[in-house]
């Protein structure tokens, strides 16, 4: 039998209550202090760098009023990697593999704005088979990396099931990948002037079929949380900014759209001929986490579309171009003919030169605006490799979208934001 | 050529220096004591309107004569319209150049990684300190010319600098402020605050034999 407890009163004396237990006065409350005022007391908490709901090295110092976030001091760089110092003792195809470990969620799609970039400071026009599966590689990437960001965000508000639907998806999607490019994170799909691998047999109609269910399992996840009071509560009103706000701000994709800005690299300056692809701008109206999450869910829809769109108009033909200056000759020509050999021995020693100029070129990539700024003296290597990193400009808007919010709150704002450090460090 | 650069060229004269097109881009170098002040008339002035900050970096090319360049990557998002602003700085003057932060907000953190990697100085930057390596890092600046790929210091001497370092210098000023008022700080601590420094290298034990 549980032994049977007195409640312990204020008031109470001394004594027996009516069953004939004796009462008890806490212990020293008479002469007890005072308890003391923490009103104005803050507290410093260090979140990170090794903690799960900052996605990657992240570091925050937050000061706290309570629960309440007072500011917020990001540290980034404990990935840094010196990535464009690396590129400026690279060719323009020995870059590509340092793209995929930037935003290593998205591996296929840098690959493709590096390649971009390299073309247009070359002056170089790709074939339209290539054009067509750079898209559908762009839109693989753009889905991996919001399924990334669905699964994990929810796991930081407390959803765990969606996390498991996602990724399960996610591994579909990749292995598709996988058998494209021969590998899930360093694809290096891309070489200037054309694409390192055809597709392989059977790959458009596995892609088409994932398009095809795809869909529902979204609707699933969407019927989760898109009305789950938890969820609204959680995200709704929080992390706010406005339209002017993002600009000024310089965020990027996502981030902007969300906050009432119809601005998509994809339709404003397209590239890959996104022009003619049929696909909605997907814009939020309140700029808030819930907001970020409805864009992203319905951006991951028009990338289906645009992928079903894609797989249909795939046109025959080459898939690079056919410049021996550009392209490696293929092996079998390498070894057996003097004029291939050279020109492949010419490439991999001396690599493409790019005239001397410079070019700023941008993609809509699932986290915002990656862009590659490539300056070049004429030679085979760039004096100077940019990456224009979407998920640093958009962490940086961070402090602001925490103040005054709960700490939980803060870790939903920061999930909202999209980050990938491998991006934000270099 | 983008027109932004002859209105630029009316209305500040001798400030807009060469101008040129690059992969159908333009490329306008302005003056740098009145850069801030050309971003801020390109930003403000009604059919300009570049409000949209894409990316501030710099650039130094592998002929050292050249000087270093800052470059501001513009765009309005209605008009479409893009400009790539330069400023060059002379390699043996002081490199410095107004902060634009007060204009983009997008500059805050761009800024600070050009410092980083450059050593370029942003005058008015509210919190110019370093971004991606740590404050008490010593070896330079990362992506100028002059720095070797692999570091200044030898692989032992970067391990035995980490090996030394002190976790704590890692807090800012800002935070290292904010928690003087609050607690007891350890005394090192005290003394950065008080000298109101951004951070050093601690000096070195002796390299031991054994």
């Amino acid at each position: 039998m549980a032994e049977k407890r007195t409640v312990e009163l204020d008031l109470a004396t001394p004594g027996l209550d009516l069953e004939g237990h004796p009462t008890r006065v806490p212990v020293g409350l008479a002469d007890r202090e005072a308890e003391p005022d923490f009103s104005a007391e803050r507290m410093l908490l260090n979140v990170g760098p090794q903690h799960p709901a900052t996605h990657g090295v992240l570091r925050l110092v937050v000061e706290l009023d309570g629960e309440v976030v007072k500011g917020v001091v990001p540290h980034i760089g404990y990935l840094h990697s010196g990535f464009e110092k690396l590129g400026e003792y690279r060719h323009y195809n020995q870059i590509i593999p340092l793209t995929d470990r930037t935003d290593y969620l998205a591996p296929m799609a840098n690959n493709v704005a590096l390649a971009l970039a390299a073309e247009q400071l070359m002056g170089i026009e790709i074939t339209e088979r290539c054009k067509v599966l750079r898209v559908i590689a762009c839109e693989m990437s753009r889905i991996i990396s919001h399924l990334v960001w669905l699964g994990t965000t929810a796991v930081d508000i407390g959803a765990f099931t969606p996390f498991l639907w996602t990724f399960q998806e996610r591994e579909k999607i990749y292995n598709l990948q996988e058998a494209w490019t021969g590998a899930r994170l360093t694809t290096s799909l891309t070489r200037v002037g054309g694409m390192m691998a055809d597709i392989p047999d059977g790959f458009v109609e596995d892609l088409a079929d994932w398009c095809r269910n795809f869909p529902a399992v979204l609707d699933e996840v969407e019927r989760l949380l898109t009305a789950n009071a938890i969820w609204c509560g959680r995200t709704q009103g929080i992390g706010v900014i406005s339209g002017e706000d993002a600009i000024n701000c310089g965020l990027s994709g996502p981030m902007l759209r969300a906050s009432g800005v119809a601005y998509d690299i994809r339709r404003d300056r397209p590239y890959l001929d996104y022009e003619t692809y049929d696909f909605d701008i997907v814009v939020g109206e309140a700029g808030d986490v819930y907001d970020r999450y409805l864009v992203r869910m319905e951006e991951m829809r028009q990338s289906v579309r645009i992928t079903q769109q894609a797989l249909q108009r795939l046109p025959d033909g080459p898939l690079n171009v056919s410049d021996p200056r550009v392209i490696l000759p293929p092996k079998t020509a390498a070894m057996s003919d003097m004029e291939a050999m050279i020109f492949h021995f010419k490439q991999v020693m001396e690599g493409v030169p790019a005239p001397v100029g410079e070019v700023y070129f941008s993609i809509e990539n699932g986290k915002g605006e990656l862009g590659y700024y490539f300056v070049s003296d004429g030679t085979a290597k760039p004096v100077r490799w940019r990456i224009r990193p979407p998920s640093l400009i958009n962490l940086a808007v961070l402090p602001q979208l925490a103040e005054g919010h709960l700490l939980a709150d803060l870790i939903a704002i920061n999930a909202s934001v999209d980050i990938v450090m491998g991006e934000i460090d270099r | 050529m983008n027109p932004t650069v002859d209105a630029l060229r009316h209305t500040f004269g001798d400030a807009v220096g060469r101008a040129q097109v690059s992969c159908d881009q333009t490329i306008v170098y302005v003056e740098a004591e009145r850069a801030r002040e050309i971003l801020r008339w390109l930003k403000g002035t009604a059919g300009e309107h570049y409000n949209y900050l894409v990316d501030v970096t710099a650039v130094e090319y592998r002929d050292t004569e050249l000087p270093l360049e800052v470059v501001y990557q513009l765009r309005s998002l209605e008009r479409g319209a893009e400009l790539r602003v330069k400023v060059e700085l002379a390699k043996d003057d002081v490199l410095e150049v107004d902060s634009v932060v007060e204009l983009w907000r997008a500059a805050d953190w761009l800024e600070r990684e050009v410092y980083d990697m450059f050593g370029i100085t942003f005058r008015d930057h509210p919190d110019l300190r370093r971004i991606l390596m740590w404050e008490t890092y010593a070896e330079g600046y990362p992506l100028r010319k002059d720095f070797p790929l692999r570091g200044r210091f030898s692989r032992s001497e970067q391990v035995r600098q980490a090996l030394h370092a002190n976790p704590e210098a890692h807090y800012s000023m800002e935070e290292l402020s904010f928690a003087q008022s609050q607690y007891d700080l350890p005394m090192e601590m005290r003394e950065r605050l008080e000298r109101g420094q951004r951070g050093r290298v601690p000096d070195l034990p002796e390299e031991s034999d054994g």
